[in-house]
């Protein structure tokens, strides 16, 4: 990313169109205004680092935007290994790795479908396909509390309801409009000849799916990757739906930890906590940079 | 495959792909259409801990629009949803018009106004309402410089929730307003931009009368991003406040959670749920018209 900067920074002193002064009016206007709306944006982050480093004596006696006096990684420890919810006192651990192995599947699977699905809309069209396709597109705007109970029974009905798959199911199931929409339009930005060659060549559907589509949509797959891997572990609804307790993803977990009504409140372990949960967004945030604006430019039409 | 050479029936043609559509006709027919149409048929029976088909007509309408928590639910979806809506598009479209200035930093400042959309709104309602905690947060630290009678417990005071709740989801979701508005400025033409120069029309006039008119399009796109967002504005409450003090911050989707999994009364969720269907449509509606049908005259 500081890469980048320095990149535009460069151009930019090759290209400007007119040199002005540094500190017009207008720069002043400009500058100031993004650093108040940066402050704005980055405020909860820095306070979210500040109170998990604090001791709860510190917390107590300052405020949240004070920075830690002395620095302690204690609640960081708590909030993983000992945090409670209920009567479980083995922390947010378990609720990351749930998060984990519900993502891991969730992930795979819907990727592959969509794309299988995404393949045959673009290259194998067949009668009635283009009236699925936009019932899915439409569907993607439907409130899911509508559907959330009948699904509950389809689950039920095939004893998925509560386990792992059954959560992964509805993940794939939801994921899908905005896959196969991503997947559908890589697919048939492709020259239709490469297609028409293979066809002559004698390959047949599934054969230049994984020779000649699947290597060539590495980049869509990434993107994909990272819209369901942010999507996914910031889920909570379909967790709490769809999941025993044992087996909540994360979200769910840290909910439960910070909003309990039990014991007495240590901000800084809640903000270990929280800061822990976003962290894994985050980290995909920002190594992924502009392919993480493509992802979500395409997601965008998930709302 | 290819090796085939007698005819073969019609149905048989492309039948890998058949094959392979089968999720996504089982998602469309199935999920999409299925269920929503079983929800809306429950919707007007008296399903309390199990689905039945004792038809009682409108009445759990009736009884949903006479209860309280739901008229405090729709009232909160409003203020929220009008607010967001025109502080995101006002945010989103200023900041997006300031990156677009030709500035230093530019990727430095669009990844922070960005950063908050990659958290969770569990994460997004925790730290807000750490920040907004009167006795630590804000309120504290304005006290502390002096003004000691200064107030701002908007989570703890029932008239003003919802605007606690507000600045919450406008900081994780305008950054994705700025992104979608920067790229529609960055579609404009720069001949405009040259010529309304030539013409001596001042910048912010140019942006008000030549640039967001030709933006319409992604005008809209944003609007029905938010909108639809809106609707189903849910682990933001649930993380923030749990719909308190009291029920003052309520929303439409928890009260159809809380009625389908906690107070077993299955067809006031329905109904509800099918209410929330109902806004969707008609905000959606218009939009299609308008994108569909503008496209198919173009």
């Amino acid at each position: 990313m500081a890469k980048s900067e320095t990149n535009t920074r460069l151009r930019e002193g090759a290209r400007g169109t007119k040199p002005s002064k540094a500190w017009s009016r207008r720069n002043i206007f400009i500058y100031g205004t993004l650093l108040v709306a940066a402050i704005y944006y980055l405020l909860p982050l820095y306070v979210m680092v500040v109170t998990s480093l604090k001791g709860m004596p510190e917390i107590r006696m300052g405020n949240v935007f004070g920075p830690p006096m002395e620095i302690t990684f204690q609640p960081w420890v708590k909030a993983w290994s000992e945090a409670c919810t209920g009567i479980n006192c083995d922390g947010l651990s378990r609720g990351f790795w749930n998060s984990v192995q519900i993502l891991i599947p969730s992930v795979t699977i819907s990727i592959a479908v969509a794309a299988v699905n995404g393949y045959a809309l673009a290259n194998w069209r067949f009668k009635g396909a283009e009236v699925f396709f936009t019932i899915l597109i439409i569907g993607a705007f439907i409130p899911y509390q509508i559907m959330i109970y009948p699904i509950v029974i389809i689950l039920r009905e095939l004893g998925l309801y509560g386990g792992l798959w059954g959560l992964v199911m509805v993940h794939t199931i939801f994921g899908m409009p905005i896959l196969t929409l991503l997947f559908r339009n890589y697919f048939a930005s492709i020259p239709e000849e490469l297609f028409k060659a293979a066809r002559v060549d004698g390959a047949g559907f599934w054969g230049i799916f994984f020779k000649i589509m699947l290597p060539m949509a590495l980049p869509i797959i990434v993107v994909a990757i990272i819209l369901q891997v942010t999507g996914i572990w910031n889920d909570f609804l379909f967790g709490v739906i769809y999941t025993k307790p044992d087996l909540y993803p994360m979200t769910v977990q840290l909910n439960n930890i910070v909003n309990s009504v039990q014991g007495v409140k240590e901000y800084n372990v809640n903000m270990a906590a929280t800061l822990l949960t976003g962290l894994v967004p985050l980290v995909i945030y920002f190594f992924s940079g502009k392919l993480f604006v493509r992802g979500i430019a395409a997601g965008a039409v998930k709302g | 495959m290819a090796a085939t050479q007698q005819p073969r029936p019609a149905w048989l043609k492309n039948m890998s792909a058949k094959l392979a559509s089968i999720p996504m006709v089982f998602t469309a027919l199935v999920i999409f259409v299925g269920c929503t149409l079983w929800t809306v048929y429950y919707s007007f029976t008296n399903s309390k801990l199990l689905p039945n088909s004792n038809f009682v007509g409108l009445d759990q309408y009736t009884r949903l629009w006479e209860t309280n928590r739901w008229l405090v639910s729709v009232e909160n979806l409003v203020i929220y949803g009008v607010c967001s809506l025109i502080l995101s598009l006002v945010l989103g479209f200023l900041l997006a018009a300031l990156l677009d200035q030709k500035i230093r930093f530019e990727n430095t400042f669009r990844s922070i106004f960005l950063y908050p959309f990659a958290l969770s709104f569990i994460v997004t309602g925790l730290v807000w309402q750490w920040i907004l905690n009167p006795e630590y947060g804000v309120q504290h630290l304005v006290r502390q410089l002096g003004w000691t009678s200064f107030t701002f417990d908007p989570l703890y005071n029932a008239d003003i929730v919802i605007y606690g709740i507000l600045i919450a989801g406008i900081w994780q979701g305008s950054g994705l307003i700025m992104c979608i508005m920067l790229a529609g400025l960055r579609g404009i033409d720069s001949e405009i931009w040259k010529a309304a120069r030539v013409d001596g029309i001042p910048t912010w006039k140019t942006y008000l009368w030549v640039v967001i008119p030709m933006m319409k399009p992604v005008f809209i796109t944003a609007l029905v991003l938010i909108a639809s967002g809106i609707v189903k504005v849910y682990d933001l409450v649930v993380a923030q406040t749990s719909g308190g003090p009291g029920i003052a911050s309520e929303v439409p989707a928890k009260y159809v959670y809380d009625k389908m999994f906690q107070a077993q009364n299955l067809g006031q969720g329905f109904a509800a749920s099918t209410m929330m269907l109902l806004s969707v449509v008609v905000i959606l509606i218009p939009w299609a018209y308008l994108q569909f049908g503008g496209k198919r005259r173009g």
